[in-house]
């Protein structure tokens, strides 16, 4: 698998520098002197934006203002951006916000909070709420409790009543109420039939089912990987034929019917492959891959059986690995989400096979995708951006993801060279179930702007 | 501390010199089983607890056996089922059973994991007396004692485990303490019973059991637990018995002076004949007498030594 040749390195500071966020809620009128990456676009420059009302109102190249003018700025109107990069807001297709039914674990604001800390600017929730998503009410209440949230918040619609995979749900006032897609996330949609009802009715509405593909018979009772690493730790595994399974079968009805399917969380290799020649056939298929089944494997698991490992589609080989890189480099992967999956303390701190499955991803995204991604060469700054912000915005057909004049003012400037380390105490998150605490990444948020407001901003504390 | 590591967890990773100490200090401790008072008050200033989240009966007796003949406080604490199904975590059950001050615990539990989780949550030294399918340590240790016992060595002994390799934790402890003890393993079960990428762990993987026996000098008989059966993995108990069973006929394959042994318990007429089982050639009895040995030793090295600097282990 082929490695980009990397761009001349900077001098990258070595030392950890910690960050302190603040809240500022101002709204700035320019940001100055930064390199503004645009991939929609190919933007790829220094330049100067200016903000009005909410909007993008000009993107600068060429005239940039001298550090004379800055000067004579209101410091509240001026972002100075100067050595940091200047991006879309990112967007993840995937989280839950646990709300409603456990607001212990995560609300929509908490959920926000931590997704503007990670530069998410647009984030989708999945249905799986208590009680879930599945009618018209639920999908206004999420919009309802949005309106106090941090960047902006899509609801995903549940495709079948109660989750339970028998009946399709009212998907027609599941999108007039504002749905972007259906799913039944958590859980994958079990029947052929009911996944074929689903791709065939959401062709009048023009929008993706969404599946969990995981064929539950063939996971039985595992709670890791099949591989090598369970076997020694006689741990069951769920084997990699359990997702290939599924997305072969989805695949096939897509193209049968006609429909749109959105493959969630792609860990296998198999996976890639099935998914690359269905895109060559024309089938509309699409998929998206999480950072940890791009950077972490099952063998971590052996140290201490930590449970924030235990994920569902598990970690997988570093074979799966190489197969995910190259899916992302040749565009069989389109789009990078977190499935941010927060979960109380008290239901993690327990035995690894009873430990229910999932971590929280908002504020270490742009981290991974930068020190796993673009560091060592696989995509450049501009592709990976790519794929946290208007490849999944398309996917879904949202009104983000680009920096362009008329757009919402939905902004995220980080700093590239700096490494930090991810902290417990510093997520913003209700819940700390993540594997990366202790990790040093590269890449950090310095600001968050939604609809030109300043949500999130972090000063170095020496 | 005369072992590395304070805990005794597994042997996968263990050094042939611990394996050995263990093994030699096992010696000294049959010794004393040999006696007419089978008791040395060598760790008097112990108090160790037996937590028993698995039914057991031989194991939870051999460990008591061997806490109570080296005179330390013993405590039991059984429950059947998930700790979660009587509401107290897992966690707050071992908090709450340090609190009062134990010196060592020996856990069973269904669940892998959990004696590295104890670790976390505890002082005291944890002893692994099975972890869900992961390792039986001291029924690994007291397997090789009681080869090195009759063979006076264990390198390059050919040693076969027939059985449900995929749900054993003792198959895996045997493997690892085999290994670095210089003996060639082979598995031997059905295709169904067989974890994945198993011949990783350096060794033969057969499905026929004519061909893994060929040439063996030890034969190590797996329990086949019901339940397999009724979860589908095999069609039925006769089948396996037919096909894997180790009966008087299968003896011929073996090497002169073979072994038999079994961890018990036996499903007699399943995986063993009765005739084998009770044979010339079986140690599955002596298997047990050493048990307590073996985890006598592991307790005493475990515990940091005698309650006395300078004091013998063995009194005169």
């Amino acid at each position: 698998m082929k490695r980009r040749k990397s761009s001349p390195k900077k001098k990258s500071a070595q030392k950890i520098v910690p960050f302190s966020p603040v809240v500022e809620e101002t709204t700035p009128s320019i940001i100055v002197g930064g390199q503004v990456i645009n991939p929609a676009s190919g933007l790829n420059c220094l330049a100067d934006i200016y903000l009005s009302d909410g909007k993008i109102s000009k993107i600068e190249t060429k005239k940039l203002l001298s550090k004379r003018t800055i000067m004579q700025q209101k410091p509240e109107a001026i972002i100075n951006a100067s050595g940091l990069y200047v991006i879309p807001g990112l967007v993840d297709n995937h989280v839950h916000l646990r709300e409603p039914g456990r607001e212990d674990e995560e609300t929509i604001l908490t959920g926000s909070e931590a997704a503007v800390a990670g530069g998410f600017t647009s984030i989708c929730c999945m249905p799986n709420t208590q009680p879930p998503l599945d009618t018209q009410e639920a999908i206004k209440f999420i919009y309802e409790r949005a309106r106090f949230a941090r960047c902006h918040v899509y609801p995903i619609g549940a495709a079948t009543k109660g989750l339970k995979g028998e009946q399709l749900t009212e998907v027609g006032d599941l999108v007039a109420a504002g749905a972007v897609a259906i799913s039944d996330d958590g859980k994958p949609i079990v029947s052929a039939r009911i996944m074929r009802l689903a791709l065939e009715y959401c062709r009048m509405f023009d929008i993706p089912v969404i599946n969990h593909c995981e064929e539950l018979g063939l996971t039985g009772d595992g709670v890791m990987n099949e591989g090598y690493t369970a076997t020694v730790l006689g741990l069951p595994g769920v084997p990699e034929i359990a997702e290939e399974i599924m997305v072969a079968r989805d695949i096939k009805l897509a193209e049968f019917t006609g429909g749109y399917v959105h493959i969630a969380h792609v860990s296998t290799a198999g996976s890639v492959e099935l998914i690359r020649q269905a895109k060559a056939r024309g089938i509309k298929v699409t998929c998206e891959v999480t950072p940890h089944h791009f950077t972490l494997t099952d063998e971590l698991v052996k140290d201490r059986f930590d449970t924030n490992l235990r994920v569902n589609p598990p970690l997988r080989t570093r074979r799966d690995i190489q197969t995910i890189l190259e899916g992302l480099q040749d565009g069989t992967i389109d789009c990078i989400v977190t499935d941010h999956a927060p979960h109380a303390i008290e239901e993690k701190d327990v035995e690894f096979d009873q430990a229910p499955p999932g971590m929280i991803g908002l504020e270490t995204a742009l981290g991974l995708v930068i020190t796993e991604l673009v560091k060592p060469g696989y995509l450049s700054f501009a592709q990976a951006i790519a794929k946290l912000t208007h490849r999944p915005a398309e996917i879904l057909k949202l009104n983000a993801g680009q920096l362009a004049v008329g757009k919402p003012a939905d902004i995220a400037i980080f700093d590239p060279e700096t490494q930090w380390m991810v902290e417990e105490s510093k997520f913003r998150s209700k819940s700390k179930n993540s594997p990366f605490i202790g990790r040093r990444l590269y890449g950090q948020i310095r600001y968050t702007i939604v609809s030109g407001r300043i949500v999130f901003a972090a000063r170095p504390t020496n | 501390m005369p072992l590395k590591n304070k805990h005794l967890l597994g042997l996968a990773g263990m050094s042939r010199e611990e394996i050995t100490l263990i093994l030699d200090t096992a010696d000294t401790f049959k010794e004393v089983l040999e006696r007419p008072i089978k008791k040395v008050p060598t760790l008097r200033h112990i108090t160790v607890v037996n937590l028993f989240w698995e039914p057991s009966t031989r194991t939870r007796l051999s460990f008591e056996l061997a806490e109570k003949r080296l005179s330390a406080d013993v405590v039991n604490f059984t429950t059947s089922g998930s700790s979660a199904k009587k509401g107290e975590t897992l966690k707050d059950t071992i908090r709450n059973i340090h609190a009062m001050k134990i010196d060592m615990v020996v856990v069973r539990h269904s669940s892998a994991g959990v004696p590295d989780f104890l670790t976390r949550c505890v002082d005291a030294s944890v002893i692994n007396a099975g972890d869900g399918a992961h390792e039986h340590p001291t029924q690994g240790l007291l397997d090789l004692y009681t080869i090195r016992e009759k063979y006076g060595k264990i390198d390059g002994l050919r040693v076969v485990i027939v059985g449900d390799i995929k749900h054993s934790r003792v198959a895996r402890s045997n493997i690892w303490g085999l290994r670095t003890m210089g003996a060639s393993v082979a598995v031997c079960g059905p295709t169904t019973l067989l974890p994945v990428e198993i011949e990783q762990m350096g060794i033969a993987v057969y499905s026929e059991l004519d061909r893994a026996l060929k040439a063996a000098d030890v034969v190590i008989v797996l329990r086949l637990q019901l339940e397999r059966q009724q979860a589908g993995l095999l069609p039925s108990l006769r089948e396996y018995s037919n096909r894997f069973g180790i009966s008087k006929e299968k003896l011929k394959l073996l090497n002169e002076n073979f072994t038999i042994m079994h961890p018990g318990p036996i499903n007699r007429g399943v995986e063993i004949t009765p005739e084998v089982a009770d044979g010339p050639h079986s140690v599955i009895l002596q298997q047990v007498t050493n048990g307590v040995a073996v985890r006598m030793a592991v307790l005493y090295l475990l515990s940091g030594g005698p309650a006395r600097p300078g004091e013998e282990k063995v009194e005169a």
